[in-house]
C-alpha cells in the first residue's frame, strides 16, 4: 500500500507527466486504434466466419472446414477459378496494351493535340463501372445491341456480329473501363525515364530497335510487370462486370459468386466468405509482388528532381494515325456509351434509334425518376457519405501518415502497413465481412448509414494514405522545428503549419475520395437497407426491375454532375495554388 | 547566461549499434556574447545545438538558460522546444510557404501561452521587419523572396518575440559568397545592436573567425579547443584546429631547446625558433604549424632579420589568384606554402629566401 503510494506520488511529481497525455498523444492514439479497427476487424471476421457454421438461436457457432471443403469439392469450384483467371489476364492485358500503347503515344510521340487528348481519356475514371457496362449492354447486346442492330440493317444479316454477354465481352468492358488506370500508370512510367539513357545507347551504336529491346524495355520492365499485376488484381475483384453481363449466361467468377451465395435463401455466407478468402489470398499475393516491384522499379527510376521534356519521336504523316487512333477510342469509351445512355432516356420505352423513334422523344424518364421515391434520399446519403468518408480519410491520414514519416516511433512502418491492408480487399468481400462483423455485434449501426461509412472508410483509406503521404515526404522537417521553436505546441503546428502545407494532397485525394465513394457499389449493395440506399444502388435497382429508360436518365444526368463536380473541384484546387490533382 | 554541461548524446546507427554523436560537451555563454561551434559535418555540432534547442533529446548533461534549467539528466528535466522560447535560425531557413512575409514573421507572437494583442503584434512585427530591411516586403508571399530576403525574414521570425537566445544553425550556408560576406556583417551588427545572446553553428572558418566572440572548435563530437578568434587562429592547440581553420604548413620535428625565451626544434628545413610554449620538453616531438601568410619570401635577403628564421630554397610553382600569389617553395626537399604580394614575379625555379618570425611558430605537441 506504502509502496503502490510512493510509486503513484512518484509517478505524479515527475515533472511534465501529464505532457504524455496531451493534444497529440490523443490524438495519435485515437487515430492508430482506429486504423487498427478498421483494418484488422474485417480480416478476422471473414477468416472466422469461414471456418465456423452459422450462429443460430438453437445452435453456437462450431469450428468447420465444410465451408471450403464445398466451396472447393467440386467441379464447378474448377470452373470458378478458370474463369476468375481468365477473366482478371485478360482484361490486365487488354486495358495494358490499350493504355501503354495510349500512353506510349501521349508521352513518346508528336501525335497532334497531345494534352487534349490526355485531359479526355481521363473522364472514363468518372464514369461508374455499372454505368459504363450497361451502356454497353445497350451497344452490343445481340438482341438489343445498337451496334449489331446497324449492322444486320447494313448488311441485310442476321447474325449477331457482337455478343456482349461472353467471356470476351466481360473482358472488353472490363478492359475499357480499366484502360485509363493502364493509362496513367504507363504514363508515370514513361515520365520517370529519363530519354538520356535511350539517346546514350544510340550513340553507343545501337540500332532502334536495339534500343527499344535492351534499354526501353528493360528499364520499363518493373513497371509493366507491376501495372499488369495491379490491373489482375483490380479485375478480379470487379463486380458490376460480372453480375451484369456474366450471370445472365452462367458465366460465374469470384466476385459473382460470392453474391450469388448471399443472396440465394438461405443465404451462405460461410461458403461466401470461403470464396471471399481466396480472393483475398489471389489480390494480397498480387499487390505484394506489385508492391515489390514498384521498390525495384524506383531503383530503376531515374527522376533527377529537373524536369526533363524529352524529344518526341517524330512520326511524321502516322502521327494523324495515331491521332485517329486517341479519337476511336475516345468514342468507344466515352461517347457512344455517352451518347447511348442519353438516347434511351428520351424515350418511354427503349428503343433503337431510327427515324421513328426520332418522333417519340420525351423527357418522360427525367421526370419519373426525379420523382422516383427514395431517389432524393438516396443522393442525400451518397453525398453525405462521398463528403464525409473523404473528409475523415483524408484527416485521420493525415495524422497517419505524420506519424510514418516525421516520427520515430517504434513500429511507425507496419502501421503505414497496417493502413494499406484494405487494399487487398475486393469491395464485394469488405462488405461481406464487414456485414458478417456488424451482425455478430450488433451496437447498432446495422442498417444504417454509419455500417456504409465505416465500409468506405476502410475500403479508400489507403488511396488517402498515398496521397497524404506523397505530400507530407515534401514537407521538410525544419518547417515543423521552427514553429516549435516559435512556441507553437504539436497541436497549433499540425494546424496551422502542417495541415496548410498538405493542402494539395489533402485536396487533390478528398476529390479522388469523394468521386470513388460516390459511384462505390460493390461494398454498398451487402450494406444497404430500405432508408440507406445510395444512389448507385438505386441505379443497380432500376437495371433488376428492367427500367433502362429510368435507369440511362439517372446515369445521364450522375455523370454529368460528377464531371461538373471534378471540374469544379480542380479549377477551385488550381485556385488554391494546386498543379496538379 | 547559457551554460552546457557534460553533454552526451548517441544514435543507433543502421544496424542498431549506438553511435557517439556527442561526448562530454561543455561551455558557458556570456550574456550578450557571439559564441560558435565550428567543425567539420559530423562532428556534433548541430546535434549540440539541435539539443540546447529542445529539438533532440540527449543522454546526459545539463543545459540552463540564465536561472532556468531546460534540461537536466540527473533531474528528470526536459522542457520541451516550444517552452523554452528561444529564436532559432534554420539552415533551410524554414520559411512557411503558405504565409506571407508578415505572418511569417508574427506567428511566434500568435501561438504559445503568452497572447498578444493584435496591435502589439503589428507594431512588434514591423520594428523587427524593419530591423532586417523587410518592412516594405510585409505584404509579399514568402516564396517570392530571395536567397538573402528568407534568411533575414527567418532572423526577423527568430527574434521577434525577443528571445533569450538565439540559436542559428548555418544560417549563410545556402547564399552565394557575395550575399555571404554582406550578410556577415549585418549579422554581426544586429547581434550587437539587440545584445542577443548567440550561439552559432558553421563549418565556415572565416565565417567563424569574423563574427564570434569566442569560438569552440568540435570534432567527433567533442570540443577540442575553446578561444576567441585570434586564439584559434594564432596558437591552434592541436593539430586538427591548425589543420582545420585556416591553411598552414606542418613541420614535423624535435625540440632543441626548450627554455622560455628560446625555443628551437629541429625540422625538414633545419632548426627553426618556436613560439615559446609551456611543457615543451628536451626531445619532444612536436609539429610546427606556420600560416602561408607568416611564411615571408625575398628575392634578395633583406636586413634586419636577426632573431627570425631563415632558410633558401627554390620556386616550385606559383598560382596567381588576384589578390595575392600562391607560392610554393621547396626548401630542402620539404615543401612549403606561402601567400606573397602580387608584385612578387620569382619564376619557377628561381632562388629564393623564406622568412619566418618565431612568434608565428606554433609548436603543438605531437
Amino acid at each position: 500500500m506504502e509502496a503502490a503510494g510512493r510509486l503513484s506520488t512518484s509517478w505524479l511529481a515527475r515533472p511534465g507527466w501529464w505532457h504524455r497525455l496531451d493534444l497529440k498523444w490523443v490524438v495519435i492514439g485515437l487515430s492508430i486504434a482506429l486504423v487498427a479497427w478498421l483494418a484488422l476487424v474485417p480480416l478476422f471476421f471473414l477468416l472466422w466466419q469461414s471456418f465456423f457454421t452459422p450462429q443460430t438461436a438453437a445452435k453456437a457457432a462450431q469450428f468447420t472446414l465444410g465451408n471450403y471443403a464445398s466451396a472447393y469439392s467440386s467441379f464447378e469450384t474448377l470452373r470458378l477459378l478458370a474463369n476468375s483467371l481468365q477473366f482478371g489476364a485478360g482484361t490486365a492485358v487488354f486495358a495494358f496494351l490499350l493504355g501503354a500503347f495510349l500512353a506510349w503515344i501521349n508521352e513518346r510521340t508528336n501525335t497532334p493535340f497531345k494534352s487534349l487528348f490526355f485531359a479526355l481519356s481521363l473522364i472514363p475514371l468518372v464514369i461508374p463501372n455499372i454505368l459504363f457496362t450497361v451502356s454497353w449492354i445497350l451497344l452490343a447486346s445481340p438482341k438489343i445491341g445498337i451496334l449489331n442492330l446497324a449492322l444486320q440493317h447494313w448488311f441485310g444479316t442476321t447474325m449477331v456480329f457482337f455478343n456482349i454477354y461472353s467471356m470476351t465481352g466481360m473482358i472488353w468492358v472490363d478492359g475499357l473501363h480499366y484502360s485509363p488506370m493502364a493509362f496513367l500508370l504507363m504514363t508515370a512510367a514513361f515520365r520517370s525515364m529519363d530519354p538520356c539513357l535511350e539517346e546514350s545507347a544510340l550513340m553507343s551504336g545501337a540500332t532502334v530497335l536495339q534500343v527499344a529491346r535492351r534499354i526501353t524495355l528493360r528499364l520499363a520492365w518493373p513497371a509493366v510487370l507491376a501495372s499488369l499485376l495491379i490491373l489482375f488484381v483490380r479485375a478480379i475483384e470487379s463486380f458490376e462486370v460480372p453480375a451484369l453481363l456474366g450471370l445472365p449466361v452462367g458465366i460465374e467468377v469470384y466476385t459473382s459468386a460470392i453474391f450469388q451465395a448471399i443472396r440465394q435463401y438461405p443465404s451462405q455466407t460461410g461458403l461466401a466468405s470461403a470464396f471471399g478468402v481466396t480472393l483475398l489470398v489471389i489480390a494480397g499475393v498480387g499487390l505484394y509482388f506489385q508492391s515489390r516491384l514498384s521498390t525495384r522499379g524506383s531503383r530503376y527510376s531515374t527522376v533527377t528532381g529537373k524536369g526533363f521534356r524529352p524529344r518526341p519521336m517524330n512520326l511524321g504523316p502516322w502521327r494523324y494515325a495515331t491521332a485517329a487512333v486517341f479519337v476511336l477510342y475516345l468514342a468507344v469509351v466515352v461517347v457512344l456509351p455517352f451518347l447511348v445512355l442519353l438516347w434511351s432516356s428520351l424515350h418511354k420505352y427503349y428503343s433503337v434509334p431510327s427515324a421513328g423513334a426520332l418522333q417519340n422523344l420525351t423527357l418522360q424518364p427525367y421526370r419519373t425518376v426525379l420523382e422516383f421515391p427514395g431517389l432524393a434520399r438516396a443522393v442525400w446519403n451518397s453525398v453525405l457519405l462521398s463528403l464525409g468518408a473523404a473528409t475523415l480519410i483524408m484527416l485521420v491520414t493525415a495524422v497517419i501518415s505524420w506519424i510514418v514519416v516525421k516520427t520515430r516511433l517504434p513500429g511507425r512502418v507496419w502501421l503505414d502497413h497496417l493502413a494499406s491492408l484494405p487494399l487487398v480487399f475486393p469491395g464485394l468481400v469488405l462488405g461481406l465481412s464487414i456485414m458478417i462483423f456488424y451482425l455478430n455485434f450488433r451496437i447498432g449501426v446495422y442498417g444504417t448509414l454509419w455500417i456504409m461509412l465505416i465500409a468506405y472508410v476502410t475500403r479508400f483509406l489507403p488511396y488517402g494514405l498515398r496521397y497524404n503521404m506523397t505530400s507530407m515526404m515534401q514537407i521538410h522537417k525544419e518547417l515543423e522545428e521552427s514553429a516549435a521553436m516559435s512556441g507553437a505546441g504539436w497541436g497549433s503546428t499540425f494546424r496551422r503549419i502542417v495541415l496548410p502545407l498538405l493542402k494539395p494532397g489533402l485536396i487533390a485525394g478528398w476529390i479522388y475520395i469523394v468521386i470513388v465513394s460516390i459511384r462505390e457499389l460493390s461494398s454498398s449493395i451487402l450494406l444497404y437497407s430500405p432508408g440507406s440506399e445510395v444512389v448507385s444502388i438505386v441505379i443497380w435497382e432500376l437495371w433488376q426491375n428492367g427500367q433502362y429508360v429510368e435507369l440511362s436518365a439517372l446515369g445521364v444526368m450522375f455523370i454529368i454532375v460528377l464531371l461538373a463536380f471534378v471540374m469544379l473541384a480542380q479549377w477551385a484546387g488550381s485556385k488554391m495554388g494546386i498543379k496538379e490533382a | 547566461m547559457l551554460s552546457v554541461k557534460g553533454l552526451y548524446t548517441e544514435y543507433p546507427n543502421e544496424r542498431g549499434q549506438p553511435v557517439k554523436a556527442v561526448q562530454d560537451v561543455s561551455f558557458e555563454v556570456p550574456e550578450g556574447k557571439l559564441f560558435t561551434l565550428l567543425g567539420p559535418s559530423g562532428c556534433g555540432k548541430t546535434t549540440t545545438l539541435r539539443s540546447i534547442a529542445g529539438l533532440e533529446r540527449p543522454q546526459c548533461g545539463e543545459i540552463r538558460a540564465g536561472s532556468r534549467i531546460v534540461y537536466s539528466s540527473e533531474k528528470g528535466i526536459f522542457v520541451a522546444p516550444n517552452e523554452r522560447q528561444f529564436g532559432m535560425v534554420f539552415q533551410s531557413y524554414a520559411i512557411w510557404p503558405h504565409m506571407n512575409v508578415f505572418q511569417n514573421a508574427a506567428f511566434p507572437l500568435e501561438v504559445g501561452h503568452r497572447r498578444h494583442g493584435r496591435k502589439e503584434i503589428q507594431d512588434r512585427v514591423m520594428r523587427v521587419l524593419k530591423a532586417v530591411a523587410l518592412e516594405h516586403l510585409a505584404d509579399r508571399e514568402a516564396t517570392n523572396l530571395s536567397g538573402g530576403q528568407q534568411q533575414r525574414l527567418a532572423l526577423a521570425r527568430a527574434i521577434v518575440m525577443e528571445p533569450q537566445l538565439l540559436l542559428l544553425d548555418e544560417p549563410l550556408s545556402n547564399l552565394d559568397a557575395k550575399l555571404r560576406e554582406r550578410m556577415r556583417f549585418e549579422l554581426k551588427r544586429l547581434q550587437r545592436e539587440l545584445n542577443l545572446t548567440t550561439v552559432y553553428v558553421t563549418h565556415d572558418q572565416s565565417e567563424a573567425l569574423a563574427l564570434s566572440h569566442e569560438i569552440a572548435v568540435m570534432d567527433e563530437g567533442r570540443i577540442v579547443q575553446v578561444g576567441t578568434p585570434r586564439q584559434i587562429y594564432d596558437t591552434p592547440g592541436n593539430r586538427f584546429v591548425a589543420d582545420f581553420v585556416g591553411t598552414t604548413n606542418f613541420l614535423e620535428g624535435s625540440v632543441l631547446a626548450a627554455e622560455p625565451g628560446a625555443c628551437r626544434v629541429a625540422t625538414a628545413v633545419g632548426s627553426i625558433a618556436v613560439r615559446s610554449l609551456d611543457g615543451l620538453a628536451r626531445d619532444a616531438r612536436v609539429l610546427v604549424s606556420v600560416r602561408p601568410e607568416d611564411v615571408e619570401l625575398f628575392e634578395r635577403l633583406p636586413d634586419g632579420v636577426n632573431g627570425r628564421n631563415v632558410c633558401q630554397g627554390t620556386v616550385d610553382s606559383k598560382a596567381f589568384l588576384g589578390e595575392h600569389i600562391d607560392f610554393q617553395v621547396k626548401v630542402r626537399d620539404h615543401l612549403l606554402l606561402a601567400k606573397a604580394h602580387t608584385s612578387l614575379r620569382t619564376p619557377v625555379g628561381g632562388c629564393i629566401y623564406v622568412v619566418m618570425d618565431p612568434e608565428k611558430c606554433i609548436a603543438i605537441p605531437g
